[in-house]
């Protein structure tokens, strides 16, 4: 479902041409607000619907196969950790649903840099960051290379 | 905007460079920070890493989980499991060593933030089949991308690469990359002395079924345009597995995901008058792939080979029974969910078409193909495996590095290792990262050198089809027709048309031969030559030319390689009617291959698959 921009809503912030994978939300330059430049390269992924403050940017499901009438809405909330959603379908049956996104603040991810730097024997170990103790195991398995053998060629 | 007048070149200078800011990206450039506390390390992704590749959407389940704390499973059942699918074929060094670091990764996503689900009984994570967890991943990107961020030193959004730069002290090593800022214009040359190609995989190399609006709503990403592929190719990269293409069952038009309908949900498929078909078509299929055809789980091509079989006798549509499962109000709600959470476009198809599939078996359909490294299928370059055990053919120096010095790849970059997922994608980049990390500490005064004449040579060639459409316009009085120049849609089709009528696509019922082939690569060579003419009438469609370079490249990739391999390896795939077999006597191998980017040869051979696990 390709997205579209309402024109009463959007007010040209640019939060959908910033986010849009398909770098397809642009601004138009004489109403200064976003549209969809490239419908049949939208994949619905919803980031700009989700990323736009003021609503404005909602999908209508692909000519070529999806009949009108439909709505498959958003409301993803950073704050509360939730998106919630309200899917309504052509015949008016609604489903509603809402799910977590995020179990931790925002922003609160630790650079690696603010760990203990790594040994130098560690640098030439087989071992990642974090490990073994974030393996939940005692060590890295590991093969032995005399187990190799060539299959057939 | 002036041509060659206002565009400012930007040097970006940095020890290593990642290139694409997806799952691998992400992992590869928290990794490099741990281990390379004082180097340089930039992130340059062409869209916005927040929300960038192919987890863009989000994800209902992590794929590569192993359980390693709870006994659950193995890294030697990975590679049984991959080897299995990938109907022999796998990397199984490669595979084994992101299998022994994933439950690292998963837990520290878990750690930051992702939501993963528990059984209220065990408390374990809620597994949805024996490798897949889930989790509630409309977020997965984001808390990804913080990670990655809070690691670089700078991320460049908006740019994306076109082509990586070689060493002129040294043959065949990197030095770094160019590309342009699809805002700005402005030409960039970030030169490097380890490069960590992590970019996408190649969707829109074949006709998708639908045409029109809605040719987006592919299963890949649209943005999954090939530069995993084409990037190394260039380079000089060895690549390998280029044939084993992947089509994907999934629910019809939306292309909405089927793993926790099948292994969570407990539905199941039916043809069109609520028939099993699957064991019908069993002697069948032994008949061209022998034992194969008895491995548990089933490999996913065979799957789809008896989907197809069934459809093409007629019988289809062939359905997915959710009538009965869907009755349960937990488990309708897991059905919807899992499409908010990963394809949303696929509760809008239904929706649309009044679909509620606790009342009506929604149909199914089987996708065009994709070129991919990282899901049930393993394309990608050729990697030097894990110091510690890879035998001595697979390994030339760092782990993950390329056969061109310097570079290295993650995710679907690289070669032979089927079902690393999102977190396995992001354990390689973070497998890649340490070793170029190793690199890079290694290389002490043997620094990279590029030449001022090397990037400007490459200007010239980033930015032509803004100067074709400049001069061509003038010839024409309006509209997109001109006999000087074609448009990035225009070539797309063209190679899209190609590949499905030549190369195995869907109107060809996924089926070629040598002649369709030769013709193939006929047709191809020609649209590289009409890619010197493309036109481009803003940066957008700037983007989009070099997008469809990097995807035309990796499809003669793709058509040289299912010329090379003369059997039928994975029928559902494709199938060489040909040679309709499997033949385990002469291609129980890899195929390997080699772009001479100054002649255009290919040069292709076998390898030999060691098996490292009983």
């Amino acid at each position: 479902m390709p997205t579209f921009v309402y024109m009463t809503r959007c007010d040209g912030c640019g939060h959908c041409v910033d986010i849009c994978p398909s770098d397809i939300m642009h601004i138009d330059k004489t109403y200064r607000r976003a549209y969809n430049i490239e419908p049949n390269m939208c994949w619905e992924c919803y980031s700009c619907v989700k990323a736009c403050p003021q609503n404005a940017i909602d999908a209508r499901g692909y000519a070529d196969f999806a009949p009108l009438g439909h709505s498959v809405r958003t409301l993803r909330e950073e704050a509360k950790g939730t998106i919630s959603w309200r899917i309504e379908f052509r015949d008016g049956r609604v489903k509603e649903f809402v799910s977590p996104i995020r179990t931790t603040p925002w922003g609160t991810i630790p650079s690696p840099a603010e760990l203990a730097p790594p040994s130098a024997e560690a640098l030439e170990s087989q071992e990642l960051a974090h490990e073994p103790d974030a393996l939940n195991i005692e060590s890295l398995p590991a093969l032995r290379p005399e187990d190799l053998k060539a299959g057939a060629l | 905007m002036g041509l060659f007048t206002r565009r400012k070149t930007v040097f970006v200078d940095s020890d290593i460079l990642v290139i694409g800011g997806g799952m691998a990206g992400c992992g590869a450039t928290y990794e490099s920070r741990y281990w390379g506390r004082d180097l340089d390390i930039v992130c340059v992704e062409k869209a916005n890493i927040e929300r960038s590749g192919a987890v863009a959407q989000g994800l209902y389940a992590i794929n590569c989980y192993m359980g390693m704390q709870w006994g659950e499973n193995q890294p030697e059942d990975h590679v049984r499991y991959a080897r299995n699918d990938l109907m022999g074929l796998v990397r199984e060094d490669l595979g084994y060593d992101i299998a022994r670091h994933v439950d690292s990764t998963v837990h520290k996503f878990e750690e930051w933030g992702l939501p993963i689900m528990r059984d209220p009984e065990t408390g374990r994570y809620q597994r949805e089949g024996k490798w897949q967890i889930m989790i509630h991943g409309e977020s997965y990107k984001p808390i990804v991308a913080e990670a990655a961020r809070k690691a670089a030193t700078r991320v460049y959004n908006r740019i994306i690469v076109t082509h990586l730069l070689m060493d002129e002290g040294k043959p065949n090593r990197v030095a770094g990359a160019v590309g342009f800022n699809v805002r700005s214009g402005d030409f960039h040359v970030f030169r490097a002395k380890a490069v960590i190609v992590c970019a996408g995989g190649a969707s829109h190399i074949y006709k998708p079924r639908a045409v029109g609006e809605g040719m987006g709503r592919t299963w890949y990403a649209p943005w999954s345009s090939a530069s995993a592929y084409a990037l190394p190719i260039l380079a000089g990269a060895t690549m390998t597995q280029m044939e084993n293409r992947i089509v994907l069952t999934r629910f019809k038009d939306g292309y909405g995901p089927v793993g926790a309908y099948f292994l969570h949900l407990k539905t199941y498929t039916e043809n069109a008058y609520g028939e099993e078909y699957e064991s019908k078509w069993y002697d069948h299929t032994k008949a061209l792939v022998g034992d194969y055809v008895d491995m548990h789980p089933v490999p996913t091509c065979l799957r789809n080979h008896a989907f197809l079989e069934e459809v093409k006798a007629g019988k289809g549509p062939i359905r997915m029974v959710t009538k009965e499962a869907f009755q349960d109000p937990h488990k309708e709600t897991i059905g919807w969910e899992n499409f908010l959470g990963m394809t949303i476009g696929q509760a809008v198809v239904w929706a649309s078409q009044n679909i509620d599939p606790k009342h009506v078996n929604p149909e199914l359909t089987t996708s065009e193909p994709y070129v991919m490294g990282s899901h049930a299928t393993c394309s990608g370059a050729w990697a030097s495996g894990p110091s510690d055990y890879a035998p001595d053919e697979y390994q030339w120096g760092y782990n993950r590095m390329t056969t061109v010095d310097g570079l290295f790849g993650a995710g679907d970059t690289i070669g032979g290792t089927a079902h690393k997922f999102s977190s396995g994608s992001f354990t390689e980049g973070r497998i890649a990262a340490k070793a170029a990390v190793r690199y890079v500490n290694d290389l002490r005064r043997e620094q990279p050198r590029v030449s001022e004449r090397q990037y400007r040579e490459l200007e010239k060639t980033v930015f032509r089809p803004l100067e074709n459409y400049e001069v061509g316009r003038n010839e024409i009085v309006a509209g997109t027709v001109s006999p000087s120049y074609i448009l990035p849609i225009n070539g797309l089709q063209r190679l899209e048309k190609i590949m499905d009528e030549y190369v195995g696509g869907i109107s060809a019922h996924y089926t070629t031969n040598e002649p369709l082939l030769t013709r193939g690569l006929e047709l191809l060579d020609m649209l590289k030559e009409d890619l010197d003419h493309l036109a481009a009438e803003d940066l957008h469609q700037l983007q989009r030319a070099w997008e469809l370079h990097h995807r035309v490249l990796a499809s003669e990739a793709v058509t040289q390689h299912t010329m090379f391999r003369t059997e039928t390896r994975w029928p559902g795939y494709y199938y060489r009617a040909d040679h309709p077999k499997l033949d385990d006597g002469d291609w129980h191998c890899f195929t390997l291959s080699r772009y001479d980017r100054h002649s255009g040869e290919w040069e292709l051979r076998k390898a030999p698959v060691y098996h490292i696990v009983e």
